[in-house]
């Protein structure tokens, strides 16, 4: 997977201060398990040397097909995990060496929505504790006040507080957890494949009020996606990834217009769209009468 | 509806219910030889349990009644005992899951996981010509080294190479008709691509029927000539794939298509949606299931709407889009 770097696309990447997030070289190689006692374990490169920019109020995707990197990537913008090498900036601060409690101010500004709420949503716990357990943790003076608050601001009844995750449908759950990850007024919303195990018609409901969030409390935005036309309805920017390197990276409009690098291509050729779909039935169809 | 004569596959009047809730009502439809049909429908909408019945593996405490008959079959698959089953299952009719590492078995290598559905119906005479055949299918689904593959254990390949695997033990009898239950749903976008071709192509090959099941409206528009849109247990919509998506006729269809086209937006750039959420299992309404989301439902869609149209181009709605009123 290391044939052909485009880098055709580099003058689009604009690492600037007035940048909420950029990326410098950034590599992280894992180990994996040892399989002789004699040799040292082999490595995996999951990153190799991503650079880029996310400017305030951006609406970034991140397209990518399983192990090209992406969901490290996240991880490592999120400060969930440190980089082998290379420099990570929030809002002008370094945070890929920062120790966990100098990062608070990353836990309160850059808040995820992952694409299995019931994995990431207590059992346990009542919708209300769930979306409240971040600004207790942040010392917030009205948590209750600004519970019920944010229940109305993703549709869902101010009783649903009461009640446990399970009570609720797959669409309905992805609204607890964008209720909770925007309770401590975050500046950056990272959602990673958040419409996926969704069926269509809820799929445009939660897009929906994605974008009426985004809008309306001004949030920067990165979106992680397999799905290309998602991706092009959600953002403005999007990066391609594979094996660990973005290969092209700009508007969505000329990146899905005119593709550049051969991988993206391909990728648009193979993704399947009622438009090509129907226009391959109409010759057939309109034959015999 | 009538038995088509010709038909490879007949449902005729299908209902299944766990205990007293009822899953899928009177769903009707046949299949003619070769055909590629596509059932489309959201979670809940009963597709799945539609095309478990018919190969007789519906969950514990679910039960099917009414009628599916396939051709070259003597009775009737709703109702019929395991010993008939078993002999249908993997030689007249054979069916592709979403997930392949829980449909393989992970300590047999897949080499002679596909012998095995040929030597089980006796296709093959002996241990040796299976395996050679299974080489030889493992090929035609454009597995590399097929020879090498053959003696691979499924955890040693990747995800779109075991739904490869798991096409060739579904096509290994040369079966008459292959269900397939959201094959492509798991996979990467390119290999999505390639694997669709694969099923179109090898049917096409082998004059098997297709019932193609998936909740992505492109998919089954590139695979399938016609199409049955299920709600709530229910077929709302049937027909020809471009007529159906490009005319659409039940409200639900409109809507669907609506909610999934991303290049159509409002004023304010968002999307059209359905109202509401999908209920679940037998907490649909009675009458019409979809009338309490429904914009165009009035007091009369309390009554169950009855089939306008034909077998294969029709629907069930009071008040359908188009058509002027």
């Amino acid at each position: 997977m290391t044939d052909n770097i485009s880098t055709d696309n580099v003058s689009t990447d604009n690492v600037s201060t007035d940048n909420v997030i950029s990326a410098r070289d950034v590599v992280r190689r894992y180990r994996r398990p040892r399989r002789s006692l004699t040799r040292p374990a082999p490595a995996v490169e999951a990153l190799r040397g991503v650079d880029l920019g996310i400017a305030y109020g951006e609406r970034f995707g991140i397209v990518g097909e399983s192990g090209s990197g992406k969901s490290t990537l996240i991880r490592l913008l999120a400060g969930l995990d440190r980089p082998t090498s290379g420099s990570i900036r929030f809002a002008g601060k370094e945070i890929s060496r920062a120790s966990e409690r100098s990062l608070q101010f990353l836990r309160r500004d850059l808040q995820m929505v992952f694409q299995d709420p019931m994995g990431s949503l207590d059992p346990r716990m009542k919708v209300g504790d769930i979306i409240r357990e971040p600004l207790v943790a942040l010392g917030h003076p009205d948590a209750r006040g600004r519970v019920a608050e944010l229940l109305d601001a993703v549709g869902l009844p101010a009783a649903a507080a009461d009640r446990y995750p399970h009570q609720f449908s797959g669409g309905q759950r992805q609204r607890i957890s964008i209720a909770r990850a925007l309770s401590p007024r975050p500046k950056v919303l990272v959602a990673d494949e958040p419409v996926s195990a969704l069926d269509v018609s809820v799929r445009a409901q939660i897009l929906n009020l994605l974008m009426d969030l985004v809008d309306e409390f001004s949030l920067t935005l990165v979106f992680v996606s397999h799905d290309l036309s998602v991706v092009r309805h959600v953002c403005d920017t999007v990066a391609v990834m594979r094996g660990g390197e973005i290969v092209e990276r700009g508007s969505c409009e000329r990146v899905y217009g005119a593709p550049q690098h051969p991988y993206t291509k391909a990728l648009l050729a193979a993704a399947p769209t009622l438009e090509k779909a129907l226009a391959a039935h109409r010759p057939a169809k309109e034959s015999p009468r | 509806m009538s038995v088509l004569t010709g038909s490879v596959l007949t449902v005729d009047a299908l209902r299944i219910d766990a205990g007293a809730i009822p899953l899928v009502r009177d769903v009707s439809f046949a299949i003619g030889p070769g055909e590629r049909v596509g059932l489309i429908g959201e979670s809940g909408s009963g597709k799945s349990l539609t095309a478990l019945s018919l190969l007789g593996l519906l969950p514990e405490g679910v039960r099917a009644s009414g009628s599916a008959r396939l051709d070259g079959v003597p009775g009737d698959l709703v109702g019929a005992d395991e010993r008939e089953l078993s002999k249908v299952r993997g030689k007249r009719v054979s069916m592709v899951f979403q997930e392949p590492m829980t449909a393989l078995n992970p300590v047999m290598r897949v080499g002679d996981q596909v012998a095995e559905v040929m030597l089980l119906h006796r296709t093959q005479p002996s241990r040796a010509r299976a395996l050679a055949a299974a080489v030889d299918l493992l090929d035609r689904v454009r597995l590399p080294e097929p020879k090498a593959t053959a003696r691979a254990y499924p955890h040693q390949l990747s995800g779109g190479q075991r739904q490869r695997v798991m096409l060739a033990i579904a096509l290994a009898n040369d079966p008459a008709l292959l269900i397939c239950d959201e094959p492509t749903t798991a996979l990467d976008v390119t290999v999505q691509a390639q694997m669709l071709e694969l099923i179109v192509e090898l049917t096409a090959e082998r004059d098997s029927a297709l019932l193609f099941i998936t909740h992505d409206l492109a998919v089954v528009a590139t695979v399938c000539e016609r199409v049955l849109v299920m709600y709530g247990g229910r077929v709302v919509e049937s027909g020809d794939v471009y007529e159906v998506f490009t005319a659409p006729r039940h409200p639900y269809t409109d809507g669907l298509l609506a909610a999934s086209d991303l290049s159509a937006v409002d004023e304010r750039g968002r999307l059209r949606t359905i109202p509401g959420v999908v209920p679940g299992g037998g907490e649909f309404p009675d009458g019409c299931v979809f009338r309490n989301r429904c914009p165009r439902a009035t007091d009369q869609c309390v009554q169950t709407p009855g089939w306008t149209g034909t077998p294969e181009r029709g629907f069930a709605c009071w008040h359908p889009v188009g058509g002027g009123q």
